[in-house]
C-alpha cells in the first residue's frame, strides 16, 4: 500500500492506495471524478488525459503513487467557477463533440497543445498532436476547428 | 424558421455536461454494496468444455460467487435469440444454433463467456477469473466464410450442415442471366468487404441491482434501445418479468449499431445479482470489446453488371457469402438480406436484378449491424461496378451514372424498395462542382510533377432509413414492429417535457427534438427537456439505429404535438370566446387571428391544470402521447467524391480532397447533420484505408484485438471535409426527414477505393488499402516479372 498526497483541482487529497492503483482509477473510484474516462487498455485512445503539474498525461499509464506530491487538473477542474474554459467553449460552439466520451481527454490534450504552441497552431500540427486521442464520432473535423478557434 | 426552430444551427443543449466532465455513463454509476464481475472467456476458437473447476477461484479473497453456464441453464435463463426470421430459397427456416449466455459444453469463438466471477473489487474478480480452471478439448476451427462452406470444414453447429445458416435469394435470376447473355458489355468484379469492429469509444458496461424485498431488478446499461433490451431480457431470456425490470441507458458513449444487441454480459449481471445477492457491475476492457462487441460487414461477393450498346444498365447479378461468426446475433439475419440486397438497384434504372446470399457460421465473433448495416456493402458493390464499367467503356464515371439515374419518382425497384423521392442529378452536380471535377486533369499533372500519383473516385449512394414500416418488416420476418413512441407533457407553467423512445448516444436529440418543439409551440429551447433512456420514465420505444430517430422518432413527437396543440386551441378558444379555427400558437403566445386577443402560452397551460374553466366535458391536464408507424422506408441519397495522392515509393495514400453532397430531406440542425457526415465519412475512410479485423486462419485467434493492432482512424489520417446538402423532402413523414446517421459510412469506402485504383491504374485492390497493398498493386506487373 502507498500513502499518497496530491492536489486535485486545487484541493489537497490524502489517501492510502494499493501500489498498483492507476491514477485514472484513483481519480474515478477513490475521488469520484468520473469525467476522466477509460477507453482502452493500451495508452492509445487518450480518453484519460489529465494535467499533471500543467502537462497533459495519460492517467491510465500513470500510477497514482507516481503522482504523489503533484498538482492534478481534471476536466472537472478546468473551468473557473461557472465559466467555461475557452477550449470547452470552443468545443461547444464548433460542435467538437458528439457522444462526449473522448471529449474530456480531447479538451485536456488541446489545452496543453495550445499552451505549448499558442497562436502558431495550424491544422497540420493540431492533427499530428491529436494522434494520441481517438474519437469515433466526429471524424475530427470539428475538433480541429474548435482547437484552432480556441488557439486564435 | 425561428432562431431556435427547424433549420437553426444552434449549439447543443447537452454539451455542457460533457465538456465539464459531468456526463454520466454506465461505468460512472455506483450503488451501495456494489461488487464487480469478471468473465472467464474461451482462449480457443473452437473447443469442448470437458470440465470446469471453480474451487480455487471460490477460495480467493473477496470472491462472492463463481457461476457457470450449467447453473444459468438450470435457473431457466433462455438462449440468445435472433429476432428476424429468414427462410432459404427452398422454404426452410434459417438454421439457428443454440447461443447460451455462458457456454455450457462448447465454445465457438475466442472470447466467448464461459463463467463469471463476482467479487468485492474489480481486481479480485479478475484474479479469481484467471484461477478458474477449464478442461478444454480443442477442436479444429475455421474463420473464413468461403472456407467454412467447403467440404470437410469443421462443423460449428449440429443443426447447420456445412455451416450454412441460409441460402436466400431475391429478384429474377432468369431475367438477370438473360440480360448478361445478351449484353453489349458486362463488368465483372470479385469483391470482399472487410470485417470491422465498431469501436464506440465507451466500452460496453452493465450494472445490475436486484432488490430482493421488491423482487425487482434495475439494469444500467450501454444500450441504444433500453426498451428493446427490457423486452428481450424478459420475454426471451426469462431474466425477470417486464414489470419487474427497469432498464436505464444513461449517457452512452457511441453505439454505431454495436449497442443495439442484448449481450451475454447484461443477462449474466442481472442473473448474478440475484444469485450472489449483491449489485454487480461489469465494464469491458478494450480487448473484451474487440472480442465480444458484434462486428460488422465481412462479405465475399461476385458481381456482374450488364450494359446495352447505349451504356444503359440492363442487368445485375450478385452472389454473396456473409460471415455471421459463431452465433446469430439479434438482427444479423436481416443485414445481408433486407438491408443489403434490397439496395442493389442503387440510384439506377436496372430492369433485371438477382442476388443470392449464403450466410455462414465461422469460429469468429458474431457479426451484426454496424453503421450502415448492409447498405455500405451494397453501395460498395454498385459503385465499384459502375466506376469500373466507366473505365472499361471509356466514358466518364459521372456521365455513365447520369445516363442510368432514376429520374422519376416514385420508382419501384426490382428488389422490393419503392423510392419515394430524390434528385440524383442535383447531388451529383453539387458534388462535381464542389470538387472541381472538371479541373482534375490539371491537378493530376501538377501532382505528377511532384512525383505523386493523383486519382479521383466517385460514389453515388442510396440507402433505406426510417426503419421501418411495422407491417412490411413483419411480413419479411422481423420479430418486432419498428414504430416509435413519444409523449409530450406540458407543465402548468408551460414548460415541456418530451419523453421519447429514441435514444441519443451522440446524435444530439436533446437539441434537435427540442428545436421541433420550439418551432411548433414558439417556446424557447431552455423550456424544453428531452427525457429518454429509462424504461420507468418512457413508456416504450424501439430505440436509435438505422438513422431512424429523425424520420420515425421525431414524427412520433410531431404527432403528439398535434394533439397537444389541438387541446390547447380548444382551451384557448373557450377562454377567449373565439372560434377554435382562428387560434394561432406562436412566439410563446396563443392568439386569435385577426384580433388583438391573446393569452400567454403559460396561461393556457395553467388553465388546463387549474381546470376552473375548461370546455364542457374536457379532461384536465395537457399531456399527449403518440405512436408513429412509418408508411415507407426513407431514402437518403448523395454523391461523394474523393481525391487522393499516392506516393509510388511507399504506397501511402493521402486523401487530399473529400466532397460530400447529401440529400437528407428536411434538416433540423445543419451543424449536427454535418457532424454526422464527418463522422460517418471517417468511419468509411477507416474501412477503406486502415481498419481490418484479422483472424489467424489456423488458430482462430483475433490478431487485431487492441488499438496497437487495429488501425483506428486518427486525426492525422484524414483531411477536413467539404460537405453540403441538396433537399428533396420525404413525402411519407410529417417533417419530410430522411435521416443522416449512416450516409457517410455508406458512400465513402467506394469513393476512396475508386480514387486509389484510378491513381495507380490497377483495379485489383482490397480494403483496407494499406500502403503495402497499394504498393503491391502498383507494382503488380514488376513483382510478377521478378517472380518468374
Amino acid at each position: 500500500m502507498a500513502n499518497i498526497s496530491m492536489t486535485v483541482n486545487g484541493r489537497t487529497v490524502e489517501r492510502t492506495v494499493e501500489d498498483r492503483t492507476l491514477l485514472v482509477q484513483f481519480l474515478r473510484e477513490d475521488l469520484g471524478l468520473t469525467g476522466t474516462h477509460v477507453g482502452c487498455d493500451t495508452s492509445q485512445c487518450g480518453a484519460c488525459v489529465v494535467h499533471i503539474d500543467g502537462k497533459a498525461v495519460k492517467s491510465c499509464t500513470t500510477l497514482a503513487a507516481q503522482a504523489d506530491g503533484a498538482s492534478i487538473t481534471t476536466i472537472e477542474g478546468l473551468a473557473n467557477g461557472a465559466d467555461l474554459h475557452p477550449v470547452q467553449a470552443a468545443f461547444k460552439e464548433h460542435h467538437g463533440l458528439q457522444c462526449g466520451f473522448c471529449t474530456p481527454g480531447m479538451i485536456m490534450a488541446a489545452v496543453d497543445m495550445i499552451e505549448r504552441h499558442g497562436g502558431k497552431l495550424d491544422e497540420k500540427t493540431v492533427r499530428e498532436e491529436l494522434e494520441g486521442n481517438i474519437c469515433r464520432c466526429t471524424g475530427y473535423h470539428n475538433i480541429v476547428k474548435a482547437i484552432l478557434a480556441a488557439a486564435a | 424558421m425561428g432562431v431556435e426552430g427547424i433549420g437553426a444551427r444552434v449549439p447543443r443543449k447537452e454539451d455542457k455536461r460533457f465538456i465539464t466532465g459531468k456526463g454520466r455513463y454506465t461505468d460512472d454509476m455506483s450503488v451501495a454494496g456494489m461488487c464487480h464481475a469478471a468473465f472467464v472467456r474461451s482462449p480457443h476458437a473452437h473447443a469442448k468444455i470437458a470440465g470446469i473447476d471453480t474451487a480455487a477461484a471460490e477460495a480467493m479473497p473477496g470472491v462472492i460467487a463463481v457461476l457457470t453456464g450449467s447453473q444459468l441453464k438450470d435457473d431457466g435463463i433462455g438462449d440468445l435469440i435472433c429476432g428476424w426470421m429468414i427462410h432459404s430459397k427452398d422454404g426452410s427456416p434459417m438454421n439457428m444454433g443454440a447461443n447460451p449466455a455462458l457456454a455450457v459444453d462448447t465454445a465457438r469463438h475466442v472470447g466467448q463467456a464461459v463463467a463469471v466471477v463476482v467479487a468485492e473489487t474489480k481486481a479480485q474478480a479478475r484474479e479469481a477469473a484467471d484461477a478458474v480452471s477449464i478442461d478444454w478439448q480443442e477442436l479444429p476451427a475455421v474463420t473464413d466464410a468461403a472456407a467454412a462452406l467447403a467440404a470437410g470444414a469443421p462443423q460449428i453447429h449440429e443443426n447447420a450442415a456445412n455451416n450454412l445458416i441460409y441460402d436466400w435469394e431475391i429478384g429474377d435470376a432468369a431475367a438477370a442471366d438473360a440480360a448478361i447473355a445478351g449484353a453489349a458489355h458486362v463488368t465483372r468484379l470479385e469483391i470482399s468487404n472487410n470485417r470491422l469492429v465498431p469501436n464506440a469509444m465507451e466500452p460496453r458496461a452493465a450494472l445490475a441491482d436486484y432488490n430482493a424485498a421488491e423482487d425487482h431488478y434495475t439494469l444500467w446499461t450501454t444500450s441504444q434501445n433500453p426498451h428493446v433490451a427490457r423486452l428481450v431480457l424478459s420475454a426471451f431470456y426469462q431474466v425477470a418479468p417486464e414489470h419487474k425490470l427497469r432498464v436505464i441507458a444513461p449517457d452512452v458513449g457511441g453505439g454505431f449499431g454495436s449497442k443495439i444487441y442484448i449481450y451475454p454480459e447484461e443477462i449474466v449481471c442481472l442473473w448474478a445479482s440475484k444469485r450472489a445477492g449483491v449489485p454487480v457491475k461489469w465494464t469491458a476492457d478494450r480487448t473484451e470489446a474487440f472480442l465480444t462487441d458484434a462486428h460488422g460487414r465481412d462479405h465475399i461477393t461476385t458481381a456482374q453488371m450488364a450494359f446495352d450498346a447505349d451504356n444503359r444498365m440492363i442487368g445485375l447479378k450478385v452472389d454473396t457469402i456473409a460471415n455471421f461468426g459463431a452465433y446469430m446475433s439479434l438482427f444479423s439475419s436481416a443485414v445481408p438480406t433486407y438491408l443489403y440486397a434490397t439496395l442493389l438497384s442503387g440510384q439506377y434504372v436496372i430492369p433485371a436484378i438477382h442476388c443470392n446470399v449464403r450466410a455462414v457460421y465461422t469460429n469468429t465473433t458474431p457479426v451484426d449491424a454496424y453503421r450502415g448495416a448492409g447498405r455500405p456493402e451494397a453501395c460498395f458493390v454498385m459503385e465499384r461496378l459502375v466506376e469500373t464499367a466507366a473505365r472499361e467503356l471509356g466514358v466518364s464515371p459521372a456521365e455513365l451514372r447520369r445516363t442510368n439515374f432514376i429520374g422519376e419518382f416514385p420508382y419501384q425497384t426490382p428488389v422490393i424498395m419503392a423510392y419515394d423521392a430524390g434528385d440524383f442529378d442535383a447531388s451529383l452536380n453539387a458534388a462535381t462542382a464542389a470538387a472541381d471535377y472538371a479541373g482534375f486533369a490539371g491537378r493530376k499533372a501538377e501532382a505528377e510533377a511532384r512525383g505523386k500519383l493523383r486519382g479521383i473516385g466517385m460514389a453515388c449512394y442510396i440507402e433505406a432509413c426510417g426503419i421501418a414500416p411495422s407491417a412490411a418488416v413483419g411480413s419479411l420476418g422481423a420479430g418486432v414492429g419498428l414504430w416509435e413512441s413519444a409523449e409530450v407533457r406540458v407543465n402548468p407553467v408551460g414548460t415541456i417535457e418530451v419523453l421519447t423512445g429514441s435514444h441519443s448516444h451522440g446524435q444530439g436529440h436533446e437539441t434537435t427534438f427540442a428545436q421541433l418543439v420550439a418551432e411548433r409551440l414558439g417556446v424557447g429551447l431552455d423550456s424544453v427537456q428531452i427525457v429518454h433512456g429509462d424504461t420507468d420514465k418512457v413508456q416504450f420505444g424501439m430505440g436509435t439505429y438505422g438513422s431512424r430517430s429523425g424520420a420515425v422518432g421525431m414524427s412520433a413527437i410531431s404527432k403528439a404535438l398535434d394533439k397537444v396543440e389541438a387541446k390547447a386551441r380548444k382551451i384557448a378558444a373557450h377562454l377567449m370566446e373565439a372560434d377554435e379555427g382562428d387560434i394561432e400558437i406562436a412566439d410563446g403566445e396563443v392568439r386569435v387571428a385577426g384580433t388583438d386577443k391573446k393569452l400567454g402560452w403559460h396561461e393556457v397551460c395553467l388553465a388546463a391544470y387549474t381546470a376552473h374553466n375548461l370546455p364542457e366535458g374536457m379532461e384536465p391536464g395537457l399531456k399527449e402521447g403518440a405512436f408513429y408507424d412509418p408508411a415507407n422506408f426513407t431514402f437518403p441519397a448523395g454523391c461523394y467524391i474523393c481525391e487522393v495522392e499516392v506516393d509510388p515509393g511507399t504506397g501511402h495514400t493521402d486523401i487530399v480532397q473529400f466532397v460530400a453532397a447529401d440529400d437528407f430531406g428536411r434538416i433540423i440542425n445543419p451543424m449536427i447533420v454535418e457532424g454526422q457526415v464527418h463522422g460517418g465519412v471517417v468511419q468509411g475512410i477507416g474501412q477503406a484505408l486502415l481498419e481490418g479485423c484479422q483472424y489467424d486462419a489456423e488458430t482462430g485467434q483475433l490478431v487485431t484485438a487492441t488499438y496497437n493492432d487495429y488501425a483506428m482512424p486518427r486525426a492525422d489520417d484524414v483531411p477536413s471535409f467539404a460537405v453540403s446538402t441538396t433537399e428533396t423532402l420525404c413525402p411519407n413523414n410529417p417533417l419530410g426527414i430522411k435521416g443522416c446517421g449512416e450516409a457517410g459510412a455508406i458512400g465513402s469506402p467506394p469513393a476512396v477505393i475508386n480514387a486509389i485504383t484510378d491513381a495507380i491504374g490497377n483495379n485489383d485492390l482490397t480494403m483496407p488499402a494499406t500502403p503495402e497493398k497499394v504498393w503491391r498493386a502498383l507494382n503488380a506487373g514488376a513483382v510478377a516479372q521478378a517472380a518468374e
